[in-house]
């Protein structure tokens, strides 16, 4: 789950991370009196969930309440890489000395909390990355405690005055217990800025959460922007479902994560576009099923559907039981495919025997089958 | 031969008392795995398909030698069950379960390798060894023994693999499900030096995913310390880019993650790589030519 700009400074503040006053506003009225209580230079910011909005003219400077208004203006409703912007963050102009990178965030190769650091703050790190990969500094915990040592040792590359190093190590471990106590995934902070008053503040921010461990950090759940979401992605995880939109015209069910991968994989490699990734999850009941027709449908572009099935602690009698109950309920006017192997299939093929569904008995007799048969209800 | 699991795996099962955990116990029995005990805490003194329920790990430990647990509870239990099998010190530990926090995993996965001990999964289909002993969730009937073992960081996924290469009469050694998860128990380089070392292996099919870096990790290791042939597939070609905001996580693995990479990765070290699970099957019979049965 990812949080808005304004959300992650409202966190570190409460972990004691120096930020910018601000205040969030969705209309060009409520930024001009944000404006008027700041005075002096603010920065106007698109609220969305996608990288390089700088970039795209999402964050405005201002100095004047007429140049607020026109900042809001442009940015309300501005479209950045297909998010609408609803909210501005209206913030108090910081007098920056210097910028630098800071991440905390899942290191897989170790297994860890790793770091990101870089003296090269305010710049798309990615890029930063790419082509000059040695002012890129990285490190982490051993142990899941915080590495102070070196945390004091990359912060003195970063900066020289041993206040200000004080200053950025004490930042270091407070997102690190935030990174912990709140399940986050990812915190980055960029730019980390010194200002010219000797202070470190945390100019930007941007934090996400793992998903799995959302049921013990409920205070979180209320800053979910249903805005910046797929209503029915968020809708289906609610179900047990996975499921995620695509352009095409198959529609996809298929139980695990990897198969579902490898069927898209083989409807392209065969000439089709899959419509959707949907994994039913394991311990399948025949609702789950149901509610995996509805999302699949949704889109009104499915020309034929392809089910496939190899069960494991998935059983395929359940699947069948879905399908004969998804018929019942809903209009299903496309040719559905259905393959099913491993757990329970013989009960699940004698279920659905009789039904207009179209067996198949391997993948790639199903991925092909569904792409003729979506073709032929195009023609 | 095979490796983690055999004749000789006295099966304990967490969690046997729930809809899943009871089915597949039952399953497994089916297959010819020893299963010798369950654990459900405040469930203790019942029995599951005959098999003695305990309430805790120790106690079934103690009783009745249990050397592999496998685990079916809930996800928000999951990570206590790991823990609880941790500290009974079971040498081998397989989490079927889905959905574990990833705080919680990696404060596990190091816990588990300072004890010495194995841990498979989460969010895994478990392993099984064809004709001698399954442990997990996979359909036992699609295996068959053989030489050929199989890594794959999918489930479901696996059985396709398992099942076209036994269409063609290809049989298996060990098949290990090591799960989906940014992290888990054991990786591709945990397992590749046991099939190294087991006689009856003659080569291993690697199944792969985009995200990570572990198919790189793993070709780069494979280079000066695998010596049996290997074939490899990778999926999510097709995946939409863009699903997660972390680009901070994509830098700390550089370019790595891609489909892409990873087939890049295992070709430069002379992995043969298919594009279809039938073609990874194709691929072992032409080059391995027959007596794998």
């Amino acid at each position: 789950m990812n949080i808005h700009e304004y959300q992650a400074k409202q966190l570190f503040k409460a972990y004691g991370i120096q930020v910018a006053d601000g205040t969030l506003a969705t209309t060009v009225d409520e930024v001009a009196v944000a404006y008027e209580a700041f005075g002096g230079v603010c920065a106007v910011k698109a609220q969305v969930h996608v990288g390089g909005r700088g970039k795209a003219g999402g964050v405005k400077i201002v100095k004047t309440v007429e140049e607020a208004r026109a900042a809001a203006e442009t940015i309300l409703g501005m479209d950045i890489k297909g998010h609408v912007v609803h909210k501005v963050y209206v913030e108090q102009g910081a007098d920056i000395a210097r910028e630098a990178y800071l991440s905390v965030l899942l290191d897989r190769s170790a297994k860890n909390v790793g770091y990101i650091a870089s003296a090269d703050g305010g710049m798309d790190i990615e890029e930063v990355a790419a082509s000059t990969p040695e002012r890129i500094l990285r490190f982490g915990s051993n142990d899941r405690s915080f590495p102070e040592a070196s945390a004091r040792e990359y912060a003195g590359q970063l900066f020289e005055n041993e206040s200000v190093v004080d200053a950025v190590v004490d930042v270091m471990e407070r997102i690190f217990k935030l990174y912990l106590e709140k399940d986050a995934q990812l915190i980055e902070i960029n730019p980390l800025i010194l200002s010219g008053s000797g202070e470190i503040i945390a100019l930007d921010g941007k934090m996400s959460f793992d998903d799995n461990a959302l049921y013990r950090q409920e205070d979180l759940l209320s800053l979910r922007d249903m805005d910046e979401e797929d209503a029915n992605e968020i809708d289906a995880k609610g179900k047990g479902l996975s499921f995620i939109q695509l352009d095409g015209d198959i529609g996809c069910m298929v139980n695990g994560a990897g198969l579902a991968m490898a069927t898209m994989d083989m409807i392209n490699l065969f000439g089709g576009e899959p419509a959707n990734f949907l994994d039913v999850g394991g311990s399948s009941n025949p609702e789950k099923v149901v509610d995996a027709f509805k999302y699949i449908l949704s889109s009104g572009r499915v020309k034929a559907v392809l089910i496939n099935i190899f069960g494991g602690i998935t059983r395929c009698d359940d699947i069948a039981k879905g399908i004969l109950a998804a018929f019942e309920q809903m209009d299903i006017d496309m040719p559905v495919v259905v393959r099913l192997a491993g757990t329970n299939a013989e009960e699940g093929k004698a279920l659905l025997e009789g039904s207009s569904l179209i067996p198949a008995t391997t993948l790639s007799e199903a991925v092909k089958k569904a792409i003729k048969l979506g073709k032929g209800k195009a023609a | 031969m095979s490796i983690l699991v055999d004749e000789n795996t006295k099966l304990l099962v967490q969690g046997i008392t729930g809809r899943d955990g009871s089915f597949h116990a039952g399953q497994m029995i089916e297959y010819g795995t020893r299963v010798v005990a369950g654990c459900t805490p405040g469930k203790g003194g019942q029995d599951v398909h005959g098999v003695p329920v305990y309430n805790t790990v120790q106690e079934a430990v103690d009783a009745t030698g249990a050397n592999v647990t496998v685990i079916y509870v809930p996800a928000k239990f999951a990570p206590g069950a790991m823990r609880e099998a941790m500290e009974a010190n079971i040498p081998l530990i397989i989490c079927i379960t889905e959905g574990v926090p990833i705080n919680d995993m990696v404060d596990i996965y190091h816990g588990v390798r300072a004890r010495g001990l194995h841990l498979i999964g989460p969010n895994c289909p478990g392993c099984i060894s064809p004709g001698k002993a399954k442990v997990g969730i996979m359909p036992g009937n699609i295996h068959l023994p053989g030489k050929i073992g199989v890594i794959s960081r999918s489930g479901t996924l696996t059985y396709e693999i398992v099942y076209a290469l036994s269409n063609l009469g290809i049989g298996q050694s060990t098949c290990v499900g090591i799960g989906g998860d940014p992290i888990v128990g054991t990786n591709p380089r945990d397992l590749l030096p046991l099939f190294e070392n087991d006689p009856d292996t003659e080569a291993v099919v690697l199944v792969g995913e985009i995200g990570g870096d572990e198919e790189e990790l793993t070709a780069e290791w494979m280079k000066d310390n695998f010596t049996k042939p290997a074939f490899a597939y990778i999926v999510g070609a097709s995946a939409p880019k863009g699903k997660r905001m972390g680009h901070a996580g994509a830098i700390v693995s550089g370019n790595a993650g891609t489909a892409e990479s990873k087939v890049a990765a295992f070709e430069a070290v002379g992995v043969s790589v298919a594009k279809t699970i039938d073609e990874v099957a194709e691929m072992v019979k032409t080059q391995l030519g027959q007596g794998l049965e």
